[in-house]
């Protein structure tokens, strides 16, 4: 009895700071239609800031908590919404993820380059030391700090909303802007003072989780996978149900830490931190399936040629020529770099069927080319060729088995679940040291690294990193020509279309789960094989190399190349190349070596289409002489879903909308039924 | 002659707005039916409630007798029902031709038939006059031919039942008349059609049946004729002056 309160004393704080994080996603996401990824990032620099304040320069906690959290968050907030999130408004919901990614990306970086990970930070919780007795259970004060900053936190953001102006504009501001100016509020100041106060809240939650789960960076960035687990119980837009999910799962994991036995059960070590990830799967299976609706997003803006067999010939010639003109003139350290960056463009390519084509978002293609690698390592003996079709086969059933919870509802929430299925595999499978299936012993990271042995080709000797390169150029050029293929037939329309349209595909008879599910697990299957041959590159299957943080540069990287061409991918590979290669030359870059790829994703807000059609159509101009100007789109008016995405308080259905007469104003100040 | 379309009482609420009340109507096959109201009486919204974009809140959906009132979007187009958006849902970065044919082949991969997706994209331009400009990416289109270019997708999946939001807006008056002609040529070969529509000489022309729409309600649901000369119509329309009855 008296376990089973500590258990829930426990879990009650852990589940405030979840509820903390998760309405901050929650407040910004509806607010201003950008859902955070790097909430968690910011809660991180928060914490980093307030350890510099309060333990190295011994400033009195409370100067350091509300500079912190009061001051420089807010400013924080408000700088990233005025200089990148406002111009998102009319963004596909890619580029939003992908410029939110960017500054996940970019704040890691700009903290491991400031602090160096290698050294501890021990960081104290509030009046360390001091407990008060709860019924024989000892309680620390900071754990009711904890616990009551959660309640004020709830309590405010409650009054906030409904008692004054800007929690009403902040209400009202996804429905439409333009019924909010109409009735004098300032859109533009709710949406930022949305991302001030996502950005306290995510402080917050950082400063107050720290002294659990250490100041180190990579942790405390992904709580904001925990933190969405929780927010996506309320539907990413009911406070009320966030703070459940966020109290189911503080109290689950707190049970899971106490009861399962953890500590005797090597497996079973990990379990607990994958609990907000399990419960976030239950919750993508029950929630209720989403009606399509016209409209929804922006269109692609982009102008991808449809790419010809003469050009994909022409390209891989180019290729394969400059793999076979490298190889012999690199020195050690740069052939490696350059052989990983096209092991990671042949993982890059996967994006061009799912997000170039299909404009489906994925943030774990390195954790299925980890799949592929480990599969690969088992496979095959020797380095056989049909291991790679057995990483491609099991890589690409767990890409439908993990899309499959997801894929009824929109595109966020796949990429949500893709998250998720990252972190499950960096905290759980890639931790393991060997599984028992049907009575089969498979060894797995017992060791650290797994052992895989490079690809077998006939009359070649891969053995040589040399001739590997030209090998994995080689077969760049042939997935990218299956590609190729693929958008050129009528499946490639098929996606463009779906990606362009999803109402309108399920309109002409289209069934959008069934493909969203084939081109998920064809996208996966491609990923197995990159992570294959990247171990076959190394010889040998390292966990890290394939975890949730080196899906994300290789994402943005992809992306600005231009992912809706298979050169972009090849242009990324490079990319990737190049950076690991400046990474090796001098320690400094490659502690901040992620800092780089993060400018790349935030410049995605401004130039969503990467530099792969620039650069096609800058060649083909030079070629034809004439510099045919591609005129520029128009963009048209998005009406994000009004009904979807309105801040609740109450529970599901209880909360006032707009009235009539304000949707008739709505509907004339916006000229949307044209007389 | 039978009711292709039906929908029985059928009401939609927004967030406690009540944009669709209780509205019954039907749509037989080989007639155009006419759906009139003015801005934000619930047209697009029953559209959208038919081909399940919108679930309603009370009410059923029946086609060709069978209720459909639950079923998802994709079933109702295989049981032959087409439709186009107001709010244009092109696929933009496809050319006019491609967005044609792509309906052509989803078309063909749920009928399972053997039919030429390249001859029914063609023969759908044909009849909406667009072939001219297949090459066109479609996002480039004037909203007019773009408009078309929906009812061209539409017809590339061969419906029984075809839902037109505002075609002829955009059009000119020769563009209008080739429409209304082709409309006429559809309902002759079988088709229940049903056309919302701000042009009411084209929809005075080319209907039988016209059913008005006043804030979700239906007014009245009769011949051109007496459409045109009812009171409490001609009230419904003070006001919004930019639809001429
Ligand atoms: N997704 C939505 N959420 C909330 N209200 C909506 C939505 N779509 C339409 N409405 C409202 O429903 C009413 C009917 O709209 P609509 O069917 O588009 O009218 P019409 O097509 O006749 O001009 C309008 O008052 C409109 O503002
Ligand atoms: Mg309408």
């Amino acid at each position: 009895m008296q376990d089973l309160l500590a258990y829930t004393i426990f879990g009650l704080v852990t589940a405030s700071i979840y509820a903390i994080a998760a309405s901050g996603l929650v407040v910004t996401y509806t607010t201003s239609g950008v859902f955070n990824l790097a909430h968690g990032a910011i809660g991180m620099f928060g914490a980093f800031i307030y350890w510099q304040l309060r333990f190295s320069w011994g400033w009195p906690a409370w100067i350091a908590l509300l500079l912190v959290v009061f001051v420089l968050s807010p400013i924080f907030g408000c700088g990233l919404e005025k200089a990148l999130m406002r111009n998102l408004t009319d963004a596909t919901e890619a580029t939003k993820l992908a410029v939110t990614i960017g500054v996940l990306v970019a704040l890691v970086g700009a903290a491991t380059w400031i602090w160096d990970p290698n050294l501890s930070r021990p960081f104290a919780a509030f009046y360390q030391g001091n407990k008060v007795d709860i019924l024989g259970v000892p309680v620390t004060w900071d754990q009711l700090i904890t616990v009551g900053i959660g309640a004020l936190c709830a309590v405010g953001l409650r009054v906030l909303l409904y008692r004054t102006r800007i929690g009403l504009d902040m209400r009202a501001v996804v429905d439409d802007r333009a019924l909010v100016l109409l009735n004098g509020g300032r859109p533009d100041r709710a949406s930022m003072f949305s991302w001030a106060i996502g950005s306290m809240l995510a402080s917050l939650a950082g400063i107050l989780i720290a002294p659990y789960i250490q100041l180190s960076v990579v942790p405390l960035t992904l709580l904001v996978v925990n933190a969405y687990a929780a927010a996506v119980i309320g539907k990413l837009r009911s406070l009320p149900l966030t703070f459940l999910g966020a109290a189911i799962i503080g109290l689950l994991q707190s049970y899971a830490v106490g009861y399962l036995p953890t500590s005797t059960v090597q497996w079973m070590q990990h379990v607990p931190d994958t609990i907000p990830i399990l419960v976030l799967f239950v919750a993508l299976l029950v929630l209720p399936h989403q009606r399509l609706r016209g409209h929804t997003g922006r269109r692609g803006r982009e102008s991808f040629p449809v790419p010809t067999y003469k050009m994909a010939l022409i390209g891989s010639a180019v290729v394969v020529g400059l793999a076979c003109a490298l190889a012999p003139l690199l020195s050690t350290q740069p052939l490696f770099s350059m052989s990983s960056g096209l092991g990671l463009g042949i993982v890059g390519l996967s994006l061009v069927p799912l997000l170039g084509y299909g404009g489906q978002i994925s943030l774990c293609q390195m954790t299925f080319a980890g799949i592929g690698a480990v599969v690969y390592a088992h496979a095959t003996g020797g380095g056989s060729p049909l291991g790679l079709v057995v990483a491609f086969v099991v890589a690409a059933a767990v890409g439908a088995l993990t899309a499959l919870p997801a894929i009824r509802l929109r595109g966020l929430y796949l990429a949500l679940a893709t998250a998720a299925l990252a972190e499950f595999c960096d905290t759980f499978v890639f931790g393991l040291s060997s599984v028992t299936v049907f009575g089969h012993h498979i060894p797995l990271f017992g060791n650290g690294t797994l052992p895989a042995a490079r690809l077998q080709v006939p009359f070649v000797d891969v053995s040589n990193d040399r001739v590997y390169l030209v090998v994995l150029a080689v077969i760049f050029c042939a997935i990218g020509f299956g590609i190729v293929a693929l958008r050129r037939s009528r499946h490639g329309r098929v996606l463009l279309a779906m990606r362009e349209s999803p109402a309108a595909c399920a309109m002409l008879g289209l069934r959008l789960t069934t493909v969203k599910l084939a081109v998920f697990s064809l996208s996966a299957g491609i990923a197995g094989v990159g992570g294959a041959l990247l171990a076959g590159l190394s010889t040998q299957v390292a966990p890290d190399q394939f975890s949730f943080f080196q899906s994300l540069p290789l994402l943005l990287l992809m992306m600005a190349g231009g992912v809706g061409m298979v050169s972009g991918a090849f242009f990324g590979a490079l990319a990737l190349g190049l950076f690991s290669t400046l990474g090796t030359m001098s320690s400094l870059f490659s502690r901040g070596s992620s800092l780089l790829p993060g400018l790349v994703g935030i410049g995605l807000g401004s130039q969503p289409n990467g530099v792969a059609s620039d650069i096609g159509a800058g060649l083909s101009a030079l070629v034809r002489r004439r510099g045919a100007q591609v005129p520029a789109v128009e963009t048209d008016v998005v009406t994000e879903g009004w009904d979807e995405q309105c801040i609740e308080w109450e529970f599901l259905g209880m909360d006032g909308r707009i009235s009539r007469r304000e949707q008739q104003i709505l509907d004339d100040s916006l000229g949307l039924k044209v007389g | 002659m039978s009711a292709l379309l039906e929908f029985r009482e059928v009401s939609v609420v927004y967030g406690g707005v009540t944009a669709v009340d209780k509205v019954s109507m039907s749509a037989e096959a080989g007639q155009i039916h006419g759906l009139i109201g003015p801005n934000g009486a619930g047209k697009s919204t029953l559209f959208n409630v038919a081909s399940g974009l919108v679930q309603p809140r009370q009410g059923t959906v029946l086609l060709e007798g069978a209720d459909i009132t639950a079923m998802g979007s994709y079933k109702r187009a295989r049981l032959r029902m087409a439709r186009t958006f107001q709010q244009l849902e092109l696929f933009g970065v496809l050319s006019v031709y491609d967005n044609v044919l792509t309906a052509a082949e989803i078309r063909r991969s749920w009928a399972r038939d053997h039919s030429d997706s390249k001859a029914d994209a063609l023969q759908a331009l044909e009849r909406t006059g667009l072939a001219e400009m297949a090459q066109e990416r479609s996002d480039r289109l004037p909203t007019g031919l773009a408009r078309l270019l929906e009812v061209a997708r539409a017809l590339a999946t061969r419906p029984k039942v075809l839902l037109l939001d505002e075609p002829a807006a955009g059009l000119n008056e020769q563009e209008t008349r080739t429409l209304g002609k082709l409309l006429i040529g559809l309902a002759d070969d079988g088709l229940a059609i049903v056309l919302v529509e701000h042009d009411m000489d084209l929809v005075m022309q080319i209907c039988s049946v016209v059913t008005v729409l006043n804030l979700g309600k239906v007014l009245l649901t009769a011949a051109p004729d007496d459409v045109r000369k009812d009171q409490a119509v001609l009230s419904a329309y003070l006001g919004s002056a930019e639809v001429n009855v």
